[in-house]
């Protein structure tokens, strides 16, 4: 039971085993593209479907009407309270991820219009030690929800993470009971709240914020997991079901509201934004 | 004192660069304790020394330790009269996650507990501690009624984490997991947290909203086992050591990020040594606890629970 672990990264079944192979090249069924053929299609493979995944600011240009993202929270940053060392330093880590994504943090948010309706946007990037949430997310998820609420827009967020952010130790965790507040508040102030769960959506986010959605989307494909299939399967040593933990799952166990293409995913978005504003 | 009072705010600031000097460690800005300051003064004379690697290992080995009192064995210690409430009024009952109605010091208080098992049929039974979606639909009913019928709500935390299972998932452990922080955070009566042996992540703060959080003297509070942390860190589980120094799920380092409001001493040696004396002093401090945050204003209890664990987090901009 001590080895345990709640916040684990997993990839299984249509993801790549190990960083091997080229981030172009369909891990489903090895079809190669080049960056301007993805982008063409959403980053879903022409061939068979899959979706890769999209980086926060791709994402942003996806879903919001062009010119219409302004960003807030720039430059808010991660700080490392604990002193946190492993094999690198934490601080070290957050140099290296801010260099390799230009982020400032595994979350960006801000105003935008999606299909003319304003709301505000807030969008995880995986990139990011794997889209982990300390204080800097948890700060940057509340803050939108405050500025949705204060120009009464819903809130959509873009959900891709591993959980919480192990080098914050226990503040990380505490941004579970900080986000689910800041929900709380929106929900009062009544503002709505969409969701678009995308791969990997597991652990501390799941277990927080995401889950307390009015309306929960999901990628085709995603793993929306609280613990992912590796550590159920130390667990129980059994094999488990081939769509464990998946979208296609969690629809039918009446968990996310859709599933929804990337290709659909913008006008599906618009829909429910102008239904939502009555 | 209130602590959003200004003099409150200034003299909070003063005990906290106390705190950071006594700790030798930095202050930390941006993190607020919430509570009132003579208590913050008695703990700071509590705790005049960092805890270094040995003695945070020494707090992961006494949290999990075989004989310290469990759930049960502090109920029928603290409260005069125990209901146990039992199922979710969905599809089972978590046995390992009690709650019920209690009677303490005279009035009626709701009880939310994590129950580990102590042999290893009991043990199985109870699934180590380990929370499921029912047991999480339990506590939420459970707080409902506390909310509705005016009874404070106690809850003890002692869990690995939530439960890692087929059908858990397929339940919605998440989900379940969001929403009873949600409904925690959202009661109109006085709540009291403690964390008597083992806080693991998700699973423990589902129920651990709270308008006090308290900690055992020797129980651990953190977002990942040091195994697990170890795991993924350093790719090896012997340096589990290493990951708990560096996770701080100990008391003294909680107490001093903010995140819990008290320490609950224990008798010398644990409280495996004396369930009696570590069932008083846990009972003395939920009481303690209970009247800092005892009234009628719910409203206000409310936004100043939301306000606490809005504070919490440490950035920089």
């Amino acid at each position: 039971m001590a080895s345990r672990i709640d916040v684990s990264i997993e990839h299984r079944g249509s993801e790549p085993d190990d960083g091997g192979s080229h981030p172009n090249t369909c891990p489903r069924c090895n079809s190669h593209y080049r960056d301007d053929e993805l982008d063409q299609t959403l980053w879903v493979c022409p061939h068979c479907g899959h979706h890769f995944p999209v980086r926060a600011r791709e994402r942003i240009g996806q879903l919001a009407d062009r010119g219409t993202f302004e960003e807030r929270d720039a430059e808010l940053r991660s700080a490392d309270p604990l002193a946190f060392f492993d094999l690198r330093a934490y601080t070290e880590r957050l140099a290296d991820a801010e260099l390799a994504t230009g982020m400032g943090d595994a979350l960006i948010a801000g105003g935008a219009m999606i299909e003319r309706r304003p709301c505000e946007l807030a969008v995880m990037d995986f990139a990011f030690m794997g889209g982990s949430m300390g204080s800097a997310v948890g700060e940057k998820f509340a803050r939108a929800c405050d500025r949705a609420a204060e120009r009464s827009v819903p809130l959509v967020c873009v959900t891709a993470s591993g959980g919480a952010r192990m080098q914050e130790g226990i503040l990380s965790l505490m941004q579970l009971p900080k986000t689910v507040c800041a929900v709380d508040d929106l929900r009062t102030a009544r503002s709505a709240f969409l969701c678009v769960m995308t791969h990997p959506t597991t652990a501390g986010v799941l277990a927080s914020f995401a889950s307390l959605a009015d309306v929960i989307v999901a990628e085709p494909g995603a793993l929306l997991a609280f613990t992912g299939p590796r550590v159920v399967q130390q667990t129980i040593r059994e094999k488990l079901p081939e769509d464990f933990g998946l979208a296609e799952s969690n629809s039918r166990f009446g968990h996310v509201d859709a599933i929804v293409p990337r290709s659909e995913l913008r006008p599906y978005v618009g829909r429910v934004l102008a239904l939502l504003s009555g | 004192m209130s602590a959003d009072s200004p003099t409150g705010a200034e003299e909070q600031l003063k005990l906290r660069e106390r705190l950071a000097k006594l700790r030798n460690a930095p202050l930390l800005r941006g993190v607020g304790i919430s509570g009132e300051l003579d208590r913050l003064q008695r703990q700071i004379e509590r705790i005049a020394a960092e805890p270094d690697a040995d003695e945070v290992w020494r707090a992961v080995e006494l949290a999990r330790h075989e004989d310290r009192p469990y759930t049960l064995d502090y109920v029928e210690r603290i409260f005069d009269d125990f209901v146990e409430l039992h199922g979710d009024r969905s599809i089972g009952d978590d046995q390992a996650l009690r709650a019920g109605i209690a009677s303490f010091q005279g009035r009626t208080v709701a009880f939310v507990g994590q129950q580990k098992g102590r042999d290893l049929r009991e043990r199985q039974q109870r699934n180590f501690g380990m929370t499921s979606p029912e047991g999480y639909r339990k506590a939420m009913r459970i707080m409902e009624l506390a909310d509705r019928l005016r009874f404070p709500l106690f809850t003890l935390i002692d869990t690995p984490g939530a439960y890692p299972g087929v059908s858990a998932e397929q339940h919605g452990q998440g989900g379940w997991i969001a929403r009873c922080q949600l409904q925690m955070a959202r009661l109109g009566v006085p709540t009291v947290a403690c964390i008597i042996g083992e806080g693991g992540s998700g699973g423990a703060v589902a129920i651990a909203v709270a308008d006090r959080v308290l900690m055992q003297e020797n129980a651990i509070y953190s977002v990942i086992s040091p195994e697990g942390c170890a795991i993924i860190l350093w790719r090896d589980a012997g340096e589990a050591k290493k990951a708990a120094a560096a996770l701080k799920p100990d008391a003294a380092h909680c107490l001093e990020l903010g995140i819990i409001d008290g320490i609950v001493p224990e008798p010398p040696g644990g409280a495996q040594e004396d369930y009696e004396g570590a069932a008083r002093l846990l009972g003395e401090g939920m009481a303690a606890a209970l009247a800092e945050v005892d009234g009628d204003d719910s409203e206000a209890r409310r936004r100043t629970r939301h306000a606490k664990f809005r504070r919490m987090g440490v950035f920089l901009e």
